[in-house]
């Protein structure tokens, strides 16, 4: 693996009268009664996270569950309790002001659910904000600017004010914003949650439509899963503060570690989930006649070939190479055995 | 996780009302009772003994030898005290150079520039270079256009309406002096705001230090402004506006905390993300994210501004107030009544403009030429420019002259001639009835309520609402006005407060139903409330004066009229806002309107209305000092203006204080009660 961009260490953030003692006095592990009894609450206990170049890294769970706060942790907009936040090799919570200033000025974008639009300034305005207050100058940080308000689909409402845009298109903006500085890592937080699910499944596209060109390392919150199975590469499942499980969406079906996990994730639609590869049996030496599909097909997309098949339907991987067989029952199990 | 249990009830939660107050009952019954036997108390404990207030061990004033010496205090009032401390900043010269006062009225000097710079551009022209000033028409159809860019021709129309009525009335100078006034002391008052409510928001500390410094500020009369403004700066016309920008700029900083304290954390967020310093977050993030916040505050400074630059004329200060001040006092109410209207058409076109300024928001141009793409400006200058050379050719255009000024006077003194004598018999009652059997018991009750029970039942109220700190604090106001001197006439003041306050709930409660039943009715009268609270106080005395002359009741009716505004707004906004949900939840289990009112809606609102009634107490006691140059009546009021008389700023300040503290009384009592009732409700 190539050297994660954010590397998160036994991260803690505690509110409450005095969190760094209480986090000391238990020796790092205080238990939930713990919490209790002393009035404290941990929004964000001993999380592990690593986030790879170029990935889309969702962190998801219900509200409360801490999500937002582990971003904010990472962009260190809420200081952590306790624990590291290497990004690109430096250790975060040690920066003094001014270099966080520094790096969030470069290396760092974040959109928000709210857009957190600035309503005294036209569209361009926005956009050009971040680089403003680098203290580029105008002409070149309008002309930065056009170019992606021009990427968004914004193009010929630059002179808009925040407030004649509808949801969809501010939310443009926001992520415009972020973009301008051509940030090295990404946050989104809750980014589509404020629109209406037409508009929310649009924006999804065009974020993966900008994705495919900018290859930027992301770090998303969500609550939503369909949205989660639909922009991850690997999800991190929060509950109470803690991160249950890491992994990509279908070892998540496949195999939950908790059994919070196995409830959250049993109503998904795993036709656009599963693999052949997850849910084949062996090869059953029976193969050379019959209709073959491959390894890395999603379940939904052969489903009615396997289904319309008396016999089990041969696998081969990209190589042609035979691995594995799908029997009708298997498909049928998959997609409808509720998890267990 | 913390899991939130059901509270438990107490035991008392589960017995009857009656048994949960039974304490407070006991007091109550006490109080009662001390007030039927007072004949019993000994004579120090019915009114503070003249040994009290004369000879306090108050700390001797002694600031090292070297910068201060002591003061010298003639006696040991707290007056005296107060005076003591005003000789100190008079003539003690700091380093031998100058006084304090000399550095106030250097500072007070400055204002001249600007005040001058104005009054040369509206009125008097620069004549040291031979400029004229603008033209009547100009600056009229400036605020047109002003009115027309902030929201449309409407308000264009409204604006130049006021403007032209003051020339064509013949009050040009006159209202041009106010407007002057105003135009100078609210962007001053307005940066002032600004900054304290940025320094607050730097230091926790110097909020918490400011807040209640604010909250009396609020609470202090008019004159409790304008006596110690007299002997640092003097007389006159700065002096009035140096008070005015005093008085105006509490709201302002008030807001500010508030406003910049309420941006969205998200927006805060964002800015940090991008980057920002600290200052930059400041000026670039928080500021302008406020901006609709902060432009209530303009809009309440510029008003407060103009209701204190009319009264400002008890001290000398130019324009339409000295005016109405002067046909008041002669009684030439015709005349008072045509600068009244002046003065009302002024606020109105204030109110609206800087109203209209807070409620814009901003639209996006579209390209093409100058004047297509800022049509106003472009407007504002060809105005300009015609006015000008129109004001070159027909010099009526410029300066109307005093011959073609119209004045309505003579009519309007038929007209009020015509009321008088049209309600004189529907008012006699008034006149006859209301002093025998109303005012002169209550004025009785007052005068002879012994200050001990006062006391105890003011801090009895504090401790059941709020505990022993609130207890503490009211005790600490009342303790004050018993030991400050003044205590039988700031019972007189109480009592015509007390009256004028009963009288606005009676008249005001029913009007505030009423207006609550039907949309149209609300908007009829939302937009009366919203009219005649911007017009300054002095206004209201003209139609008392007209209707019953000078007196108690002309003072109490004074009140009256002004502060019954608070208690229909409060009670119809309170009322309609009873959430939906509830109504409909009412409706659905079969009440009948009337029921909804009393049974749902009246419960719920009564915290909300209870705060209009504390509101009609500060406004009521505003009014009440204002008034008092027409009441006669052996209050506050009437020792205020003597010390005003008599420039004894210790002693007005002291007597300021005393109003404020007893609407502080009011005001913490009634909100403690407020708030936790809308707490018990789950109105939060």
């Amino acid at each position: 693996m190539a050297e994660p961009v954010i590397l998160c260490r036994d991260l803690w953030k505690i509110y409450g009268p005095e969190p760094t003692k209480f986090l000391a006095r238990h020796d790092s592990k205080p238990t939930p009664e713990q919490f209790e009894q002393s009035g404290h609450i941990g929004a964000v206990q001993d999380v592990n996270l690593d986030v790879q170049p170029g990935e889309i890294l969702v962190i998801m769970g219900l509200s409360g569950s801490g999500k937002s706060t582990i971003v904010r942790c990472l962009s260190r907009l809420i200081e952590p309790t306790h624990g590291q936040v290497i990004f690109q090799g430096t250790d975060l919570l040690k920066a003094t002001e001014k270099e966080m200033i520094e790096i969030r000025r470069h290396k760092m974008g974040m959109v928000f659910q709210n857009f957190a639009l600035l309503p005294h300034r036209t569209v361009i305005d926005n956009v050009a904000f971040p680089l403003e207050v680098q203290g580029v100058d105008r002409a070149k940080r309008h002309e930065r600017a056009l170019e992606i308000i021009e990427l968004v689909g914004l193009k010929g409402r630059e002179k808009y004010y925040p407030r004649e845009l509808s949801g969809g298109q501010q939310q443009r903006v926001g992520i415009a914003r972020s973009l301008a500085v051509e940030p090295d890592v990404w946050f989104l937080d809750e980014p589509f949650s404020a629109l209406d699910p037409l508009i929310r499944r649009e924006m999804q596209d065009e974020f993966l439509r900008l994705q495919n060109l900018l290859h930027k390392t992301i770090i998303f919150i969500t609550h939503d899963f369909d949205e989660t199975v639909r922009l991850a590469d690997r999800i991190a499942i929060m509950y109470e503060g803690r991160i249950v499980q890491l992994g990509t969406a279908e070892e998540l079906v496949t195999k939950p570690a908790t059994d919070y996990v196995r409830a959250f994730t049993r109503d998904i639609p795993k036709a656009k989930l599963l693999t052949v590869a997850s849910v084949m049996g062996p090869a059953d030496g029976n193969h050379s006649d019959g209709p073959a599909v491959s390894d890395d097909q999603l379940i939904g997309d052969v489903a009615g070939l396997v289904v319309g098949h008396d016999r089990p339907v041969t696998v081969r991987n990209g190589s042609g190479s035979v691995v594995g067989s799908l029997t009708r029952k298997q498909v049928v199990d998959a997609l409808f055995a509720n998890g267990s | 996780m913390t899991g939130t249990a059901l509270p438990e009830l107490s035991p008392a939660g589960q017995q009857s009302a009656w048994f949960r107050l039974r304490w407070p009952l006991v007091a109550a019954l006490g109080v009662v009772l001390l007030i039927l036997f007072r004949g019993t108390l000994p004579g120090w404990a019915i009114t503070p003994p003249d040994l009290w207030t004369t000879s306090l061990p108050l700390p001797f004033l002694i600031f090292g030898d070297g910068f201060f010496p002591a003061p010298t205090i003639k006696g040991s009032s707290v007056a005296d005290w107060f005076n003591g401390i005003v000789g100190v900043l008079r003539e003690h010269e700091i380093f031998g150079l100058f006084t304090f006062r000399d550095v106030t009225r250097g500072i007070a000097g400055l204002i001249v520039w600007p005040l001058e710079f104005s009054e040369d551009l509206l009125i008097s022209g620069f004549s040291d270079w031979g400029i004229p000033p603008i033209p009547w028409v100009v600056t009229t159809a400036l605020a047109g256009i002003l009115g027309w860019y902030l929201r449309g021709w409407g308000l264009g129309l409204l604006a130049a309406t006021c403007i032209a009525y003051c020339a064509v009335f013949g009050k040009w100078e006159l209202a041009m002096t106010t407007l002057s006034l105003v135009l100078v002391t609210a962007p001053i008052a307005i940066l002032i705001g600004l900054a304290l409510g940025v320094l607050a928001l730097k230091s926790r500390r110097f909020e918490r230090a400011l807040w209640p410094v604010l909250n009396l500020m609020q609470s202090l009369p008019h004159f409790g402004y304008l006596i110690p403004i007299v002997v640092f700066v003097g007389l006159g016309h700065k002096a009035g506006a140096i008070a005015t920008i005093l008085f105006a700029l509490p709201p302002m900083a008030k807001i500010t905390i508030v406003g910049l304290r309420g941006v969205s954390e998200e927006v805060l967020e964002a800015g940090i993300m991008a980057g920002c310093t600290r200052r930059q977050m400041l000026w670039r993030v928080r500021i302008p994210a406020a901006r609709p916040t902060l432009m209530v505050g303009v809009n309440q400074v510029i008003m407060q501004c103009l209701a204190m630059v009319v009264i400002s004329a008890f001290i000398g200060a130019r324009g339409l107030g000295i005016d109405l001040l002067f046909r008041l006092q002669t009684l030439q109410l015709g005349r008072a009544l045509e600068s009244g209207i002046a003065i009302v058409l002024m606020a109105i076109a204030l109110d609206r403009l800087s109203q209209a300024l807070s409620e814009k928001e901003p639209v996006h141009r579209q390209d093409g030429p100058f004047w297509s793409v800022q049509p106003y400006l472009t407007a504002a200058g060809l105005a300009a420019a015609t006015g000008i050379l129109l004001a070159y050719l027909v010099p009526e255009a410029g300066q109307l002259p005093r011959e073609m000024t119209v004045t309505l006077a003579p009519q309007w003194d038929l007209v009020i001639r015509g009321v008088v004598s049209a309600l004189y018999e529907p008012l006699s009652f008034i006149r006859e009835y209301l002093p025998p059997y109303v005012l002169i018991p209550i004025r009785t009750f007052f005068e002879q309520l012994p200050w001990t029970v006062f006391l105890g039942a003011v801090g009895l109220c504090g401790w059941v609402l709020g505990g022993w700190r609130l207890a503490a604090l009211v005790g600490a106001y009342i303790g004050f006005i018993v030991l400050s001197g003044w205590w039988t006439e700031a019972m007189v003041t109480t009592y015509l407060v007390f009256v004028a306050v009963v009288i606005c709930t009676i008249f005001g409660f029913p009007v505030g139903v009423w207006a609550s039943r039907r949309d149209r009715r609300t908007r009829v009268v939302a937009f009366l409330c919203d009219t005649f609270q911007t017009f300054p106080s002095f206004i209201y005395l003209i139609p008392v004066v007209m209707l019953f002359q000078v007196g108690t009741i002309s003072q109490i009716m004074a009140i009256v009229v002004y502060a019954s505004i608070p208690v229909i707004r409060y009670t119809y906004v309170g009322l309609r806002a009873v959430p939906h949900s509830m109504v409909e939840a009412a409706v659905s289990s079969g009440c009948t309107p009337s029921q909804i009112l009393w049974k749902v809606r009246m419960p719920l609102a009564f915290p909300e209305i209870m705060l209009g009634v504390n509101q009609t107490i500060m406004f009521g006691l505003f009014m009440v000092m204002i008034a008092g140059f027409i009441g006669g009546n052996f209050d506050l009021a009437r020792e205020i203006f003597k010390a005003k008389a008599q420039n004894d700023a210790g002693l007005g300040l002291l007597l300021a204080l005393c109003v404020a503290f007893l609407g502080l009384t009011a005001d913490r009592l009634i909100s403690a009660w407020a708030s936790r009732r809308k707490a018990q409700l789950g109105l939060t």
